[in-house]
């Protein structure tokens, strides 16, 4: 057992640090360290930075595009992309799509979409949940009838994040109605572009506008785009689910976000001193970095038994990083929203959705801390709630 | 000892509640928060009609006379109908102000128009370097011949940029974090000098910021002592807070209860989800938080008035606390059983989740009550 990073891997970081640090675009930096809204604009022009040298998709089979990095070096790119913080390229393309293409998916498949999903040529959305279908996902009704060399759509998708910007969505579909709900349901690329689609926003409690209804109205999908075979949908998607160990953890972003939290309780002052020199205060984080340190450890012995591990199950210890992740991530908007204190009531937005903070005259950085901890209940509510993670484990890991 | 409310107070409340369960459907609601004012004046008639704006106050002033348990049933019927018309900063803060240390002239002249729905007050008191710490006032007020001319700012003033007239506290004498020489002046929102920038806050309500360079306030604007404003502001701030204790739990009853219907009628794995004792549990963890969280918004009630300024202090600070970790709770977990429909602006819950949670950050948070509690020795004594 050595737990330390190797200096290869130490020279790693450095190397990589130094690149993103040079890449990122400052406006982008920012608005990332003050928790605002990124637009298209900003995840798309960081995406092809980082696609430019390469490291868009590192995860990825070699020939389309990964780098080849061990889980170590993987890791360590994400934390150092996390901490700076820089967005994440988009992940319903290169975390989720992507990688079913090239497991499950045809050559021309492959040909077609993956070099314009790791450019963010295509703008991805995820297509599965639906009204009735959220954690009992497997009781999805959209359906698909095949008809000559086409499919028609037909039925309705809800909470698809960012599916105003989407120009394609991959879906689940139901292809056989008298199978057993999880075998007649088949994995659809769409183009959103296709007549019978309409996007209707849905307004979060923050105000925010991330995600939408999506319908299907006899759209015809030429058959083509289906992936892999029909009726096996539900085990590419399971995959999907299942593909995302380690990132979910969120290590790197809720480290940058403690450092924030220090940096802004030492602006706020309480009577004569910083908030920071309370020393209650001081204790409720000292108790987050606890937490997410003993996190960071359970991530470390997942990424490198990665490495080690032959067959395709999951570490079990990875199950408990979605659920440490987003409460962690949770706890932290909570101490944001204690530090800035009567200035978490004044709201304003502009005509983009943008927030911004002239009316009050509250510290500038106070205007998205509450939005921001109510838009963040979402985390422990979507991939998966936290309560079915814990019926995972319960089941796969404990055997009850 | 009694926890059941007369006879008149169970008729206030019924008439409360039908009023609001008539004009506050989450519709009608949306429609009001798009008025200009960011609320609806036809509803503040009515409430006018119905007594509410005039409950504290005595009868000779148009008022009811009623006390902190009227209070405590109007509030609580606000909190569950998410009301957005500004009873809180008019009749309790500014009403409250007046009532207990405004002259008789003062009272004459301002309770009556308050009780008959058409003055609108608000408390200017909070700046931006006070946060929770009601002593700390750096507007100054300097003397100038009977009245006294007010420089400073004003921030985050809870429905100031429709108040008729504006309760502003102001320094006479001492440095910033003196507990004396701090005075209450009435001001005119049109006085010359004052400016007011009005914005909405994110439960729905509205605030404002108010800059004062200038302004002359004369004798008969002076509420109180002016250089020993502070007890009374404590005073106000106390009834306040178990007002919005009340209005808390009123939140959190409709969250439980729309938690509960929705793990009734929700079904996912072929059941209703309420049939997962997990979930069965969290909603007795919800429960259990409500009902203790509507025992301390009874203590703060009950103590609201106290006359021995610790004990009340002490016993509201408690409240608060309770209030604080209780709207945490309950809000957090209304959302996450609700899920993905919880989290949107067209479903009730979230608005509820918005307005408990900004209560827990007015006139103190927990923390700030718990610091409080623990400094004036706790609420067990130790003889
Ligand atoms: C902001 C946001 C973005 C999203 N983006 C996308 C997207 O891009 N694409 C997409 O397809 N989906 C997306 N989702 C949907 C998300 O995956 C679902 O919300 C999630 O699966 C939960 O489903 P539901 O909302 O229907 O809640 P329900 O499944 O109805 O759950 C309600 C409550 O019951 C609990 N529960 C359910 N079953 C059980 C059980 N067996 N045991 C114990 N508790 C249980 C849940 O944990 C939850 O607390 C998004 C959601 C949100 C909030």
């Amino acid at each position: 057992m050595d737990l330390r990073f190797t200096p290869e891997e130490n020279a790693f970081r450095q190397d990589v640090r130094a690149f993103l640090k040079g890449a990122l675009p400052e406006a982008i930096r920012k608005k990332m360290v003050e928790g605002r809204s990124l637009s298209k604009d900003d995840i798309v022009t960081w995406q092809r930075i980082l696609n430019q040298k390469g490291w868009a998709v590192p995860h990825w089979a070699k020939e389309w595009g990964g780098t080849g990095w061990t889980p170590v070096q993987q890791h360590i790119y994400q934390e150092e992309r996390e901490m700076l913080p820089a967005p994440d390229p988009l992940p319903f393309g290169v975390n989720m799509v992507g990688p079913v293409i090239i497991a499950f998916g045809s050559e021309a498949q492959k040909k077609r979409f993956l070099p314009r999903i790791a450019n963010i040529d295509d703008w991805w959305a995820q297509g599965f949940s639906e009204p009735g279908s959220g954690s009992d996902l497997a009781s999805l009704k959209t359906s698909a009838k095949r008809e000559g060399d086409h499919y028609i759509v037909n039925g309705q998708k809800t909470w698809t994040t960012l599916a105003q910007y989407a120009n394609w969505i991959f879906c689940l579909v139901r292809t056989d109605p008298a199978a057993k709900k999880q075998e007649g349901i088949s994995f659809l690329l769409i183009d959103m572009k296709s007549k019978g689609i309409t996007v209707r926003p849905i307004q979060t409690i923050d105000g925010g506008r991330e995600v939408n209804e999506v319908f299907f109205d006899d759209v015809r999908v030429p058959v083509e785009n289906l992936v892999g075979q029909e009726n096996k949908g539900w085990d590419y998607a399971k995959f999907l689910l299942g593909n995302e160990r380690t990132g979910i953890a969120r290590v790197g972003i809720s480290k940058e976000r403690v450092r924030r939290l220090k940096e802004l309780a030492a602006l706020e002052r309480v009577g004569d001193k910083p908030l920071i020199e309370d020393p209650a205060f001081r204790a409720k984080i000292a108790a987050i970095e606890v937490e997410l340190k003993a996190l960071e450890m359970t991530l470390l012995r997942v990424v490198a038994d990665e490495r080690s591990r032959k067959s395709n199950r999951p570490n079990p210890a990875s199950s408990i990083l979605k659920i440490k992740g987003s409460e962690i991530q949770q706890s932290i908007t909570e101490l944001a929203l204690e530090i800035v204190g009567p200035y978490a009531l004044p709201y304003e937005r502009d005509d983009r959705g943008l927030l911004r903070n002239e009316p009050s005259d509250g510290p500038e950085w106070a205007a998205p801390i509450a939005p921001t901890y109510f838009n963040y209940r979402k985390v422990s509510i979507y991939g998966g709630s936290n309560e079915i993670q814990k019926n995972i484990i319960a089941k796969a890991v404990l055997g009850l | 000892m009694d926890f059941e409310l007369s006879e008149e107070q169970r008729l206030l409340k019924e008439s409360v509640q039908r009023l609001l369960a008539d004009r506050y459907g989450f519709e009608a609601r949306q429609r009001y928060m798009a008025e200009p004012e960011g609320w609806s004046r036809q509803v503040w008639r009515q409430y006018a009609e119905l007594g509410l704006l005039g409950l504290p106050f005595e009868e000779k002033y148009g008022g009811f006379g009623g006390g902190p348990v009227e209070t405590m049933i109007v509030m609580e019927a606000f909190g569950r109908a998410l009301a957005l018309e500004p009873l809180f900063a008019t009749v309790i803060l500014g009403g409250g102000l007046i009532r207990l240390g405004g002259s008789a002239a003062q009272q004459q002249a301002l309770l009556p128009k308050i009780a008959d729905g058409s003055l609108l007050l608000a408390f200017g008191h909070v700046e931006r370097q006070s946060r929770f710490d009601l002593f700390d006032v750096a507007t100054t007020a300097k003397k100038d011949g009977a009245g006294y001319v007010l420089d400073g700012a004003k921030s985050v003033v809870l429905h100031g940029d429709t108040a008729d007239k504006l309760i502003v506290s102001a320094r006479v004498a001492g440095a910033r974090r003196d507990k004396s020489g701090v005075g209450l002046f009435l001001v005119d929102a049109k006085a010359n000098g004052m400016s007011r920038r009005g914005y909405p806050t994110v439960d729905g309500l509205r605030a404002a910021e108010i800059q004062l360079s200038n302004v002359r306030v004369g004798a008969d604007g002076v509420i109180g002592e002016a250089g020993n404003a502070l007890p009374l502001i404590e005073r106000a701030v106390d009834i306040a807070i178990a007002a919005l204790s009340a209005e808390a739990v009123g939140a959190m009853a409709a969250m439980h209860e729309l938690t509960v219907e929705y793990l009734k009628t929700r079904k996912q794995f072929g059941v209703p989800i309420g049939a997962f004792q997990v979930l069965q549990h969290r909603a007795v963890d919800m429960f259990v938080a409500l009902e203790q969280a509507r025992s301390m918004a009874y203590f703060a009630t009950m103590m609201a008035e106290e006359t021995n300024a610790i004990e009340r202090r002490k016993a509201i600070s408690a409240a608060k606390v309770q209030i604080g970790r209780s709207v945490k709770l309950v809000g957090q977990q209304a959302i996450q059983l609700h899920g993905g429909i919880g989290m949107t602006m067209e479903y009730k819950v979230g608005h509820y989740f918005k307005r408990a949670t900004m209560i827990d950050t007015l006139y103190g948070d927990a923390d700030h009550h718990l610091a409080e509690l623990a400094r004036l020795g706790g609420l067990v004594s130790r003889a």
